[in-house]
C-alpha cells in the first residue's frame, strides 16, 4: 500500500497507509495527522493543506497546476521550491511520500 | 468543573471545539451532533456529488477521544438559561458553565404544489446528496428551481454528465444575489456554453406527477419535463430552540461583536448568528464565516475577549470554474474589471463611495488572496489605484497587518 510519512515541526514523524490516489490532506484530516487543515474540503481554495515534499520525492509528485501555482504564493508559512498542496498530490501503488508540516496553516 | 456545551456539529461546531482545545481549555466539551454522523465537509457534495462517495470528515474518529470532546448523536430540544442546561431528545439533562449556538440553518421548504413528489430533492445533507446522485443515474432531465450558488453547482455537474438541465431564476439572471451583474452575466454565458438551458424572471408555480414523470409548471406557463427536480431556494437560520430559550432572535441569533447572545454566557456562531460587521448587522452562509468565528469565540471563551472582525470570503466551482470572492459588495456598488473576461481568468472590484469593497475573482486564485489581504489592512483603495496597478502590486503598499 502506498506510505505517506508526516513529520512535524517538533520532528514527530507519523506513518500513514492509505489507498491508492488517496490524496495527501485527505490522508491526514482521516487519519486525524495535526497540521493539516483542508479547510475548503479539497479544492485548491484555501491553502491550508500546505506540505513541504522531502526533495527526494519531489520528481514522482505531477507538475503543479496554475491553481496550485497560484495559491502557493499565499500560503502562511514561508513557500519553499518543495511547497505543494496537500489536496493536489497523491501516492501511487507501492510507492512512499515523506512530507513536512509546516508551522501554521492559517 | 467549567463545561461548554456546543449545539451543532458543522463546521462551526466543530472548529470551536479543536480551538477551544488549541488555547488549553481544559474543560469538559460536550458536542451535539444531531445529524448522528462523524461530522463532515459540506461544500463538495454540491460541487461534486462523486465525493458523496468518500465523504471527508471534518476530523478522524480518534480527533474527538485525543481531545477529550464527548460527542452527543442527539438533538437538544431544550435550553434554560437560569438553571444553565440543555434537554437532550433521550431525556437527558447536561448542565453547562457556558453555551453555544452552532446551529448553522436549513433549506427553505419549496412553497408550490407538487414539492412532497418523489424525484424533488434539496442539497445539503450528505443524505440528500446521496439520493440526488442516484436519482442522477437514470435520469436524462433535470430541472433545478433557484439559481444561487448550490443550483447552479448542480447544473454544471449535472450538465457535464450529459443530462439536460432547465434552470428556473427568479431574478434578471442566475448568481444575482451572490455576484455582481458583470461576474453572473459572465458565468451565466458558461453555463449556455455548457448546454444549461436558464430561464430567468421565472420561478415554479406546481410541480406535476405524469403517468410517472414530472412536469414543472413555471410561472410563466411554461412545462419543463423532468426526471428529477433540484431546488436551492435559500436557507432559514436555525432559531426555534434559541427563541424558545428567550434569546433575541432577528434574522438569526443576534449577537454582539464578541458573539454574545442577548444572555450573558451564552453565545451564537456560523450560519445561525447575526452579528454586527464593520458594514452593518449581517447573517452570513459560508465555511469561512463558521470557522473564523470558531477561532475568534475560542479566544473569548478562554478568558480573551475577542471582537470578530475577520473579511469574509467565499468561493464556488461551476464547469471547473473557480470563482472567489472576497468582501462583502452590494448591487449598487460600481463594478470595475480587471484583466480581460474573454481570457476566462479575470477580477472584479467593487466600489462603494470610492473605495473597494469586496473583489471577485474568476479563476485567480491570486488576485483573491491578495484582495482578502488588501481588505484586512483597511488602506483605501480607490479606481484610481486599481487602475494603475494589479492587486498584487498594491499589497506591496499595504501597512502589515
Amino acid at each position: 500500500m502506498p506510505t505517506i510519512i508526516f513529520t512535524q515541526p517538533d520532528g514527530t514523524a507519523t506513518e500513514v497507509e492509505l489507498a491508492e490516489s488517496t490524496n495527501v490532506m485527505r490522508a491526514a484530516v482521516t487519519r486525524g495527522v495535526p497540521g493539516i487543515v483542508g479547510e475548503c474540503g479539497g479544492q485548491a481554495m484555501c491553502a491550508t493543506c500546505h506540505v513541504y515534499v522531502d526533495p527526494a520525492d519531489a520528481a514522482q509528485l505531477p507538475a503543479i497546476a496554475d491553481d496550485e501555482e497560484e495559491m502557493l504564493d499565499c500560503t502562511t508559512a514561508p513557500r519553499s521550491e518543495f511547497s505543494r498542496l496537500g489536496c493536489q498530490i497523491s501516492v501511487g501503488a507501492g510507492q512512499s511520500l515523506h512530507v513536512s508540516i509546516p508551522s501554521d496553516q492559517v | 468543573m467549567e463545561r461548554i456545551i456546543i449545539i451543532g456539529a458543522g463546521h462551526a461546531g466543530v472548529q470551536l471545539a479543536d480551538s477551544l482545545r488549541e488555547q488549553q481549555f481544559a474543560g469538559a466539551i460536550d458536542l451535539i451532533d444531531d445529524e448522528g454522523t462523524l461530522p463532515y465537509q459540506r461544500p463538495p457534495l454540491s460541487k461534486d456529488l462523486v465525493s458523496c462517495d468518500a465523504v471527508l470528515p471534518l476530523r478522524a474518529p480518534e480527533f474527538y477521544v485525543r481531545q477529550a470532546i464527548t460527542v452527543h448523536s442527539m438533538t437538544a430540544v431544550a435550553v434554560d438559561t437560569a438553571a444553565r442546561t440543555v434537554t437532550l431528545s433521550n431525556g437527558k439533562l447536561l448542565d453547562y458553565t457556558k453555551l453555544v449556538f452552532a446551529t448553522g440553518a436549513r433549506n427553505r421548504d419549496l412553497p408550490c404544489p407538487g414539492a412532497e413528489l418523489d424525484a424533488v430533492y434539496p442539497l445539503r445533507t450528505l443524505a440528500d446528496a446521496k439520493a440526488v446522485r442516484e436519482k442522477l443515474k437514470n435520469a436524462q432531465r433535470a430541472v433545478v428551481i433557484g439559481a444561487g450558488f448550490i443550483g447552479m453547482e448542480f447544473a454544471a455537474v449535472a450538465a457535464a454528465q450529459g443530462i439536460g438541465v432547465s434552470v428556473l431564476s427568479t431574478g434578471p439572471r442566475p448568481l444575482n444575489r451572490a455576484l455582481s451583474s458583470t461576474t453572473a452575466d459572465w458565468l451565466a454565458a458558461e453555463h449556455r456554453a455548457h448546454g444549461v438551458d436558464v430561464h430567468n424572471e421565472e420561478g415554479v408555480a406546481r410541480i406535476e406527477n405524469v403517468a410517472g414523470a414530472l412536469q414543472v409548471h413555471s410561472t410563466r406557463g411554461r412545462i419543463l419535463d423532468a426526471d428529477l427536480v433540484l431546488y436551492g431556494i435559500g436557507v432559514l437560520p436555525n432559531t426555534e430552540l434559541a427563541a424558545g430559550a428567550g434569546l433575541r432572535i432577528q434574522d438569526g441569533i443576534v449577537v454582539d461583536a464578541t458573539l454574545q447572545t442577548s444572555h450573558a454566557g451564552v453565545y451564537a456562531l456560523g450560519d445561525c448568528a447575526n452579528y454586527p460587521s464593520t458594514t452593518g448587522r449581517c447573517r452570513l452562509e459560508s465555511v469561512q464565516n463558521a470557522t473564523d468565528q470558531a477561532r475568534t469565540l475560542a479566544r473569548t471563551l478562554t478568558d480573551m475577549p475577542t471582537e470578530y472582525g475577520q473579511v469574509p470570503w467565499f468561493w464556488s466551482t461551476q464547469n471547473k470554474i473557480k470563482v472567489q470572492i472576497a468582501g462583502l459588495g452590494a448591487p449598487q456598488d460600481t463594478q470595475l474589471v480587471l484583466g480581460e473576461p474573454s481570457t476566462g481568468k479575470f477580477s472584479l472590484a467593487l466600489l462603494r463611495e470610492g473605495l473597494l469593497v469586496a473583489v471577485e475573482s474568476v479563476n485567480r486564485p491570486a488576485d483573491h488572496q491578495a484582495a482578502r489581504k488588501l481588505l484586512a489592512s483597511g488602506m483605501p483603495i480607490t479606481a484610481e489605484m486599481l487602475e494603475c496597478n494589479t492587486l498584487k502590486e498594491l499589497l506591496t503598499l499595504a501597512p502589515a497587518r
